[in-house]
């Protein structure tokens, strides 16, 4: 019962040889013409998802009851239908134009992943580093969250410690980039709460974690708006996370050997330019008043 | 070394402009202007940084300066249809997989694409992309997306009866499986190890499903079906990918003694 047998888009149509099983079981979309009207493959898509989509969840004894009422959940589905054909079709093309036409680079990446870059991005939808940086499959393991934000070693287990602690211990990466951008609402948050204002929400109990970054923002910038002090913020945040990885023993280890480097960057989509650069360790380490010294800068626009 | 990827990058870019022949003049003028950039490139820079160069480049002419209206559109606002949450496995960006353009889903990637139980004090990171998403961007759709060959449900599935030493960070982020992982070895006791991990990886998904609703946000969204959640699993070695949708809804009631049942719809 726990495992759902959802909809699948499944490899029919397009592998080369016959395939022996089909999850659709519908003759018009095994053939794999997908391009047929909308209200076709609507229809017989919902036909088919009708129990698998329920059963997913239900406890054991659900499921029968469930395929007795499936003219039911055809009608429950109704609104899911095209949210279901977006994300069908978004896969189907995917499939089409890059996993089968680079398929044996594919099939040995299914066995190992050996990524050069450890990415910390924001979630902001603008700002995906497979799209702004065209990582392509196999190329970087990807931590996203609010702001780009790096926590501290000593600030305790969190989803992004976890996925760093992987990506320098197990899977070896030699580059970890933090990337921050423009008009990121995060750091908005992080410039206009007051700081005994964390327990009403997760954003700001998140973002407060930059609050150092936002003392140098509003120091170096009293005489500035708003919004360029916020500009700032997001850039001098992108410093504070680099230093921060140097608090965890096994990044600075590896920093300090050059097994491992540490980049910021930071992605202004108003006028579609990028900022990179290279933390210096050794300078950084000499610097006593926690600042990073920056080196191989590069402004792209 | 760092001279020989520079000449790389370069030959990559030519291979660029032969292969992509629509191409206007102007793209082309930008791509030696990048080619005498490159060749300037003082001998310090590393591969990863002529990769970076690279790909924004080809970003900035082939996306970004060829769709004017929507990047301004979006410089001034984001209203994502999506939430995706997705792992942070470097083969499976759903940008990438579902072809996600720029300003259509709001993402976050952590280990095993997991989502934890409300929780201020100990999740606030996956909490406040969740509360962003949905109290500020007012998502309609959150889809969370399981892969093949998860390392994190392969490490929540082995450790501790495996005896391996411990991890700082990652035993405890991916013991928020750990009902997942009951159930699989409970449901599926005696199957081989690795099918029990692609068992996990797809009911670490619905209990991802099942946590969210105890976001008091997404929990009033699904009940008044302004929020659909989603379930997704990405399989890169047959290249497949399934799609199933979490309902609420209330039961009919049932008969004691329950009839018996065979499982063997879910064989499909």
């Amino acid at each position: 019962m726990a495992v759902p047998a959802p909809f699948s888009l499944s490899s029919d149509s397009f592998a080369s040889k016959p395939s022996t099983t089909t999850i659709f079981g519908c003759a018009a979309l095994k053939k794999g013409n997908f391009e047929q009207t909308h209200f076709r493959s609507c229809t017989a898509f919902r036909r088919n998802q009708g129990f698998t989509l329920k059963a997913s969840m239900g406890p054991p004894g659900f499921t029968d009851k469930l395929n007795n009422n499936k003219l039911k959940t055809l009608a429950d589905t109704e609104d899911g239908c095209d949210i279901f054909n977006d994300l069908k079709d978004r896969f189907l093309s995917f499939k089409k134009n890059k996993y089968l036409k680079n398929i044996d680079q594919y099939e040995n990446l299914a066995k190992v992943q050996t990524p050069k870059f450890m990415v910390i991005a924001c979630a902001d939808s603008r700002v995906c580093p497979s799209n702004i940086l065209g990582f392509q499959p196999g190329e970087a393991f990807m931590i996203r969250n609010i702001a780009n934000l790096v926590p501290t070693f000593e600030s305790g287990p969190s989803e992004t410690n976890a996925a760093l602690e992987f990506a320098v211990n197990t899977l070896l990466v030699e580059n970890i980039l933090v990337i921050g951008h423009s008009c990121c609402g995060g750091i908005r948050a992080l410039m206009s709460m007051e700081d005994d204002d964390v327990e009403r929400s997760f954003i700001k109990s998140w973002v407060i974690g930059g609050k150092n970054a936002r003392i140098k923002a509003k120091a170096a910038g009293s005489n500035l708006s708003f919004d360029e002090q916020c500009t700032h913020c997001e850039k001098e945040s992108i410093n504070h996370s680099l230093l921060n990885l140097l608090t965890y023993p096994w990044i600075e280890e590896k920093v300090a050997n050059k097994e491992l480097s540490i980049h910021g960057g930071y992605y202004n989509f108003v006028d579609c330019s990028f900022e990179k650069w290279t933390l210096d360790y050794r300078e950084t380490k000499l610097e006593e008043n926690g600042r990073i010294t920056a080196k191989n800068k590069i402004f792209w626009c | 070394m760092a001279k020989q990827s520079s000449e790389l990058a370069i030959a990559e870019l030519k291979k660029l402009l032969r292969e992509k022949e629509e191409l206007n003049a102007g793209a082309a003028e930008k791509i030696e202007e990048v080619v005498a950039v490159l060749n300037k490139c003082p001998p310090t820079y590393d591969p990863a940084f002529q990769r970076i160069i690279l790909g924004f480049t080809d970003f900035k002419i082939n996306n970004f300066d060829k769709n004017p209206d929507l990047y301004y559109q979006l410089a001034n606002g984001q209203s994502p249809q999506y939430l995706v949450i997705a792992c942070s496995d470097s083969r499976v960006s759903p940008s990438v997989i579902l072809n996600f353009q720029p300003g259509e889903a709001f993402m976050v990637r952590n280990i095993a694409n997991m989502v934890p139980p409300f929780n201020q004090i100990r999740h606030s990171g996956i909490g406040a992309a969740i509360e962003y998403a949905i109290t500020a961007l007012k998502v309609q759709n959150i889809l969370v997306v399981a892969h093949s060959r998860c390392g994190g449900i392969e490490r929540l599935m082995s450790h501790p009866e495996d005896g391996s030493a411990p991890f700082d960070f990652i035993d405890d982020w991916v013991k928020i499986g750990l009902p997942a992982k009951l159930k699989v070895l409970k449901e599926y006791e005696g199957y081989d190890f690795k099918e029990q991990c692609r068992f996990c990886e797809k009911e670490s998904v619905n209990n991802s499903l099942v946590n969210l609703r105890t976001y008091p946000y997404v929990e009033s969204g699904v009940r008044n079906k302004s929020i659909e959640l989603l379930g997704g699993y990405y399989d890169f070695v047959k290249g497949e990918f399934s799609l199933w949708k979490h309902e609420s809804y209330i039961t009919e009631p049932i008969t004691i003694p329950l009839p018996t049942h065979h499982h063997s719809n879910l064989a499909l």
